[in-house]
């Protein structure tokens, strides 16, 4: 059984026709990385698996998107609960303007855990997990405004962590980052797959082949080619993703 | 041409706060050598023209008017930014209401405030009558200055908030309220300014008695009050421009608190 | 699912409160209209508002408020002339010839200028630029001049305030455009970036028109009072502001409601006014 299997799903922005007939088998423990010209709808789909396309005005969806067999677009469905269980690391880094400490505690509290000490394993342990401890370790209470882009992207995972989701979804997670900022980060993705499913919205191709264990190309709202990732890259089965893996689109 | 229009935006500039300054020197040379304690002994009497109560009175006027007016300003601005759609029929409504509302001037507040709190409410000439009055006509400066600071919010934070699980309610309260707390602050200073400058909305509604008010249903007159009484009987320009020196003081203090506060949030950004 | 009600909860709170606006400016248009319409009517619209006496301790009464209305525009109408041009210029000074240093005390200084009570600036004008127009033209010194002066002055920062914004709002690439043709500082700011801000200009204007027509307690002070005919520019003048606050101590039954008329006829002068700035900003917008 695959951990989220999409089937059959449209998507419109209010007139727009944002994804069209999407079909779709994600395998928990692997690396699966969207990619595409920008606008071909890849972060659309990544902000459909947890929802977060409900905040934008005009949104409709049709098709089912499962996790673990569970329709989360059902009407029963407790919207909150699915993002504990689907985390999300954004474009550029987004910590709150409070501490490292409760940036980090922000997504336990938020789901009832009170106990200090309970809190500071969590803390610990999701740093750890977001391979920045070492680095921070002595300035919990520090403002995580202040720290450099490439950690404030791994406190960013640290807190998606937090919360002990079973999917990560990273929407293009170091685009915004330095190259060894972007080595680390890749390095901790890795290492994160193990526990974790990881959806990754990338738009640099050698990311793509570097970590994932399938891809998906989406053009115009469609995916045009799902598979693994080596396979599809040595040996594209559609003229399009060809044109667009080896620099010959637009 | 070119040096008729330096000189006459110069000039027109150099007018502008030449009078400002000269206004407030004015006021505070004019009035700080009459300032003596007796204004501040603990009872009027038309001996020491004390000024005590009316102090009193504006900082009990200030208190309850931001505690009806904050909540409600505050609110209102979470509805327009974090709840409304833009642009849906309600917001547009609420929109003409609150422009509409910063428009109309006090005389017609403080006649309204009469006839509606005062009169048909029989709440009498109050401390309550005023501060129902005064509230409205502050309540669109607070929502105005809600809504900008909750717009300057970045979106990254309500996501990064949402995505982990958190209701609207905790990502307004822990996320987006803290960092849009200064411009919020600053509005609340600016209305408090507002209300401590007010006279035309309070006379015929908070009323204009000398005694400390005793309850929300007993009458006084703040500082502005007090100093527009004073300066139209005419028989005490002294204690009036010692007023005048009381009220530019607290002004000139609200506005550096407000202008550092507007500062710290345009850095928070 | 208890998290879930009280979510549901305060946005009702939140909606309820939003909704509190609405009320009031419905209650405040109930109180003031229905307080003076039936008035105006039994009165009649036309005695009322061009009748020229008003004499409500005349048996009968006769309750014209012409006198008023044409004191209300005519004040206004000097601190228009008076404070817009100033305004308007202080505005560009501000934006395009002043440096960040001298800005940074100039501007608090402006919201210090806004924040500065009606009865502060009606005491000022009471004691400095009465005895001064006295002086020069005679009389009692309070007179339509006066007042002009003192308006002119209190709406001055809702005017710099605004053009200021509008100012800075057009594209440097303006600016850049007639430098590169060999125009001076001076004169791209006359004539290229002013003209481009005129719709935030001209809503400061019709702002600050509004913040005139709607003072009270510093006009009370300055502008004489007496409810006739305005006779010229140096003679004294009653306006609809200050005909309410005047009388609304002592009035009682057709006298009281005919003061409140008086707050109706100057409510639609705000509301026309209003409507006009709202047109005026949308289309700046668009």
């Amino acid at each position: 059984m695959s951990k989220i299997s999409i089937k059959k799903m449209d998507l419109y922005y209010t007139d727009f026709h944002a994804l069209k007939n999407i079909n779709m088998e994600i395998q928990a423990n692997e690396i699966t990385a969207f990619i595409g010209p920008s606008g071909c709808g890849k972060s659309t789909l990544l902000k459909s698996l947890n929802r977060m396309n409900d905040l934008v005005e005009g949104c409709r969806i049709s098709g089912d998107i499962l996790l673990d067999d569970e329709d989360i677009y059902d009407n029963d469905y407790d919207v909150n609960l699915l993002r504990k269980r689907v985390g999300m690391v954004f474009q550029s880094p987004n910590p709150f303007p409070m501490s490292i400490y409760d940036n980090i505690a922000y997504g336990p509290r938020t789901h009832g855990i009170k106990s200090k000490a309970k809190l500071d394993e969590i803390v610990e342990k999701s740093l750890r997990g977001g391979a920045i401890w070492d680095e921070i370790k002595d300035d919990l209470k520090k403002n995580a405004l202040r720290v450099s882009g490439g950690q404030q992207q791994r406190i960013c995972i640290a807190r998606a962590l937090a919360v002990d989701p079973e999917v990560l979804l990273m929407d293009e997670p170091t685009s915004a980052l330095d190259p060894i900022s972007t080595a680390k980060i890749e390095d901790l993705v890795q290492e994160l797959k193990k526990k974790y499913t990881i959806v990754m919205v990338t738009h640099n191709m050698q990311q793509a082949t570097r970590v994932s264990d399938k891809t998906a190309f989406f053009l115009t709202g469609e995916v045009i080619e799902f598979g693994n990732t080596e396979a599809m890259f040595s040996m594209p089965q559609d003229k399009r993703t060809e044109d667009y893996i080896t620099g010959r689109f637009g | 041409m070119s040096r008729i229009t330096r000189f006459a935006v110069k000039l027109s500039a150099f007018l502008t706060f030449g009078i400002l300054f000269f206004i407030i020197g004015y006021i505070l040379l004019k009035g700080i050598p009459y300032i003596k304690p007796s204004m501040f002994e603990f009872e009027y009497t038309t001996n020491n023209v004390s000024m005590f109560p009316a102090i009193v009175a504006t900082i009990l006027l200030v208190g309850l008017t931001l505690l009806v007016a904050t909540p409600i300003g505050v609110f209102t601005g979470f509805y327009l930014v974090e709840y409304a759609k833009k642009g849906s029929k309600l917001v547009e409504l609420i929109r003409i209401a609150t422009e509409t509302l910063s428009g109309i001037p006090s005389i017609v507040y403080g006649l309204f405030g009469m006839l509606f709190f005062v009169i048909k409410l029989k709440f009498q000439y109050s401390l309550l009558a005023g501060t129902l009055t005064v509230s409205i006509m502050v309540l669109p400066l607070i929502i105005r200055s809600t809504e900008e600071a909750l717009m300057s919010v970045g979106n990254g934070l309500r996501e990064g908030s949402f995505a982990l699980g958190a209701g609207k309610l905790r990502t307004i309260f822990r996320v987006v309220l803290p960092v849009a707390m200064p411009g919020i602050l600053s509005g609340l200073i600016l209305s408090i300014g507002r209300v401590i400058g007010e006279t035309a909305a309070l006379m015929y509604t908070l009323g204009t008695a000398t005694k400390i008010p005793d309850g929300l249903f007993s009458s006084g007159r703040t500082l502005a009050l007090h100093m527009y009484i004073l300066s139209s009987e005419g028989m005490h320009v002294n204690e009036v421009y010692a007023t005048g020196v009381i009220l530019v003081i607290i002004v000139l203090l609200l506005n550096g608190l407000s202008t550092y506060l507007g500062n710290k949030l345009t850095k928070g950004r | 699912m208890k998290k879930n009600s009280l979510e549901g909860f305060m946005k009702g709170i939140f909606i309820l409160s939003a909704l509190m606006s609405v009320i009031s400016i419905v209650l405040i248009m109930y109180f003031i209209f229905a307080g003076g319409l039936p008035f105006i009517f039994e009165y009649g619209l036309k005695n009322f508002l061009l009748g020229t006496q008003w004499k409500p301790s005349n048996i009968p009464a006769s309750y014209g408020i012409l006198p008023m209305i044409l004191g209300s525009i005519y004040v206004t109408i000097g601190a228009t002339a008076i404070g817009v041009p100033i305004g308007i210029l202080t505005a560009t000074f501000l934006a395009k010839f002043c440096n960040d240093k001298l800005y940074k005390y100039l501007k608090p200084a402006i919201n210090l200028m806004s924040g500065i009570p009606s009865i502060v600036y009606g005491f000022f004008g009471l004691t400095v630029i009465v005895p001064i127009m006295r002086e020069f033209f005679g009389g009692t010194g309070m007179s339509i001049a006066t007042a002009s002066i003192l308006l002119g002055i209190m709406i001055l920062p809702t005017v710099i305030g605004m053009s200021e914004a509008s100012i800075r709002a057009v594209p440097a690439t303006y600016y850049e455009g007639s430098i590169a043709l060999g125009a001076t500082h001076e004169r791209s700011v006359m004539k290229v970036i002013l003209p481009a801000a005129k719709s935030g200009v001209l809503s400061s204007v019709i702002l600050g028109i509004g913040r005139a027509i709607g003072e009270t307690m510093a006009v009370i002070l300055v502008a004489g009072n007496q409810p006739r005919m305005p006779k010229g520019l140096f003679k004294g003048v009653r306006t609809m502001t200050t005909n309410i606050v005047m009388e609304m101590a002592y009035a009682a039954d057709q006298h009281r409601e005919a003061l409140i008329a008086t707050a109706a006829v100057l409510f639609i002068f705000i509301l026309i006014i209003n409507t006009v700035f709202l047109i005026v900003k949308r289309r700046g917008e668009n």
